[in-house]
């Protein structure tokens, strides 16, 4: 946790349902505990790290935040002020200061607009320079992501998946925001541009001391940019921690098996590898009573079956949700 | 994997092109590789680098027109697969080569029940009967560890998991009496890391307990060094680098491969690093690709000749080789 650093958002209980309708014929309706309850702050200019599997809520949790859905129940506070609380108007506002990038450069780009309207449009929107300016400050944005300036009058598919993402990114900076959520803003590329853009969206946060949430799949991405990490498991964090912290001594045993599972980085050895984790995860519609990780915990006891553990602290800016690591069984 | 083992395949010059409305994509360029019994050979590469079309020339599931077989022959058993005619390759796909595919769900047909679609297959090239295919199809799930197999047979593809739809797959690609050659397009990509996991251990189970050759289509690195014995890599249409999969990925020597290697933040390399060896540049338009390397417009080794002709095969070990003017400049690390 960097010390002194002021907190940018603060996450308090928050809950995002989605009711949906069960399989057959009935209009029996259920609910889907996409984000059930989660807490966290966002410290000034740290890219935090969320990771999970599908369905953990990782997305559904950076949406919420950017009010993009309406929440259940809980709070998100930018720097103090409740963003739900906001008339529609007031948050047209706040995306001066947050905007997000995503996961898609193909459906996130209108495929009718010019580049230079795309990545112009939230100058537009907010009134911001003369048309004159707005075209200088189209033009700086290409430079700042890589982008030749000349293929603004072009269109999206003219574009490779890399450079898309690029038009993103410089929509997502023009209005010169202070927190942006990346929603697996990389996990659509081939790998070798992945690393240009993992290393673009660095040269940006150096260069303007941006705050990220970088929510990923793919840990060994998340292990690279993050700062510090939090780990998902059926819409509620099960560990975070500062990122060498949870890399080298991470507590839950779905963290454990999430690292364990990942690929290897080199053939040798891999015969020894040992895996634990079996079965599937479960539906996020009903999840399993007590933790939610028990059906596939080789350490269970008959607690984890009953209730669901807590987020506590197992060391200073170190937390996990386990009955287990926290020793009360 | 020291004794050399019979080849069950051989990829011989193969060249494949798309003729499009917006020109001639030569997809695949001059490919060569033989699968040798009970490997795993992996075909690595990024999107549009013509591992799948390779994959898919086998057994003829390119679209056909608009693709076309420029040249070349793929041997299997004795025979040149590509001038058999549909109903002859269509009796090889059920019984000696076999398919699983990135998408499970589009694989299987909906408004069938999993057990019966295996059954199928055993139904129609075994002759069976039904209640024996069904047996059969139980035990191959019990097999790809489908746990309740007796219940699970009776599912509809929709009512199972990712995991569990491609172990049905799996499961399917078994029910051959003499499974010879399982080609794997992406098997995991669409799955969850742990789930992944569990798949990617489970086809090196079943490659040592039945001796089946692999050919793993892959664009992920990790599910290289977990899988395979010898690796081929392919950009942009071309063969670049062959190696047994040690040597791939400690001495790369081509600087594609090393270049891919350096990309992946999970190098460990990269332990304390804030930036990433990245490859410059985008993979050039496959339609106006010269005679020279694809790779020269992003490479750091790049020289004159480069932009001219395509290289030769440089034999760096008994399996290791790689086409590149300028390998001797690569060093790994």
């Amino acid at each position: 946790m960097p010390v002194g650093a002021s907190t940018i958002i603060e996450v308090r209980d928050l809950k995002k349902y989605f009711t949906i309708k069960t399989e057959g014929v009935s209009e029996e309706k259920s609910l889907l505990k996409a984000v059930d309850g989660v807490s966290m702050d966002v410290f000034e200019g740290e890219i935090l790290g969320v990771v999970g599997e599908s369905g953990c809520g990782k997305s559904t949790l950076g949406k919420t935040i950017m009010r993009l859905h309406d929440k259940t129940d809980g709070q998100v506070l930018y720097r103090g002020k409740d963003l739900f609380a906001k008339d529609p108007a007031a948050m047209k506002d706040m995306t001066l200061k947050m905007q997000m990038i995503f996961q898609d450069p193909y459906s996130s780009l209108n495929p009718r607009k010019k580049v230079s309207k795309i990545i112009g449009q939230p100058l537009d929107i907010h009134k911001i320079g003369t048309p004159e300016e707005r075209l200088e400050r189209v033009a700086h944005l290409m430079e700042e992501v890589g982008l030749n300036p000349k293929f603004r009058t072009r269109y999206p598919h003219q574009f490779s998946g890399g450079q898309r993402q690029r038009i993103g990114i410089a929509r997502a900076l023009a209005l010169n925001p202070e927190f942006i959520v990346c929603d697996e803003a990389v996990s659509a590329l081939d790998v070798s541009v992945q690393a240009q853009i993992l290393n673009l969206l660095l040269d940006l946060q150096e260069k303007y001391g941006f705050t990220y949430l970088f929510i990923a799949h793919d840990l060994a991405v998340v292990e690279f940019i993050a700062t510090r990490i939090l780990v998902m498991y059926l819409g509620r964090i099960v560990e975070i921690a500062d990122k060498h912290e949870l890399v080298g001594n991470h507590v839950h045993p779905y963290t454990q098996a999430l690292f364990e599972a990942f690929p290897a980085t080199s053939p040798k050895g891999r015969e020894l590898k040992k895996r634990i984790v079996m079965g599937d995860v479960p539906s996020p519609i009903n999840p399993p009573q007590g933790c939610h990780f028990h059906p596939r915990c080789p350490y269970a006891v008959d607690k984890c079956r009953q209730a669901y553990p807590p987020l506590k602290e197992v060391s200073p800016g170190h937390s996990a949700a386990c009955w287990v690591v926290q020793k009360d069984i | 994997m020291a004794e050399k083992k019979e080849i069950l395949l051989s990829i011989q010059n193969l060249s494949f092109s798309f003729d499009t409305q917006r020109g001639v994509v030569n997809a695949v360029r001059d490919i060569s590789l033989d699968i040798r019994k009970g490997e795993t050979l992996t075909l690595v590469g990024e999107s549009g680098c013509g591992k799948s079309v390779t994959a898919h020339a086998i057994n003829q599931l390119n679209p056909m027109p608009p693709g076309k077989v420029d040249h070349g022959k793929i041997m299997f058993r004795g025979t040149d697969l590509l001038t058999l005619k549909r109903h002859e390759i269509e009796k090889l796909r059920g019984t000696q080569i076999s398919m699983i595919f990135q998408e499970p769900m589009t694989a299987l047909n909906p408004v069938f029940t999993v057990g019966a679609q295996i059954a199928d297959v055993f139904m129609t090239h075994q002759h069976m009967t039904k209640q024996e295919a069904m047996e059969r199809t139980i035990d191959l799930f019990k097999l790809v560890k489908i746990p309740a197999p007796e219940r699970r047979v009776n599912s509809y593809p929709h009512q199972l998991s990712g995991g569990m739809r491609q172990r049905a797959m799996i499961a399917m690609a078994l029910a051959s009496p003499e499974p010879g050659l399982m080609i794997a397009d992406e098997p995991t990509t669409a799955l969850d890391v742990t789930i992944q996991a569990q798949i990617l251990d489970l086809l090196n189970d079943l490659k040592h307990k039945i001796e089946m050759s692999i050919l793993l289509i892959t664009h992920d690195m990790g599910v290289v060094a977990e899988m395979a014995d010898r690796v081929v890599v392919m950009y942009a249409g071309r063969k670049v680098e062959e190696a047994d999969v040690f040597s791939i990925f400690e001495t790369p020597r081509h600087p594609y491969t090393l270049g891919l290697l350096n990309s992946l933040p999970s190098n460990t390399k990269y332990k304390n690093a804030r930036r990433l060896e990245a490859i410059t540049g985008t993979v050039p338009d496959m339609r106006t690709i010269g005679a020279g390397c694809p790779f020269e417009n992003r490479c750091a080794y790049a020289s004159e000749k480069c932009g001219q002709e395509f290289p030769t095969e440089t034999v760096l070990g008994e399996s290791h080789s790689v086409w590149c003017h300028n390998y001797h400049m690569v060093k790994e690390g």
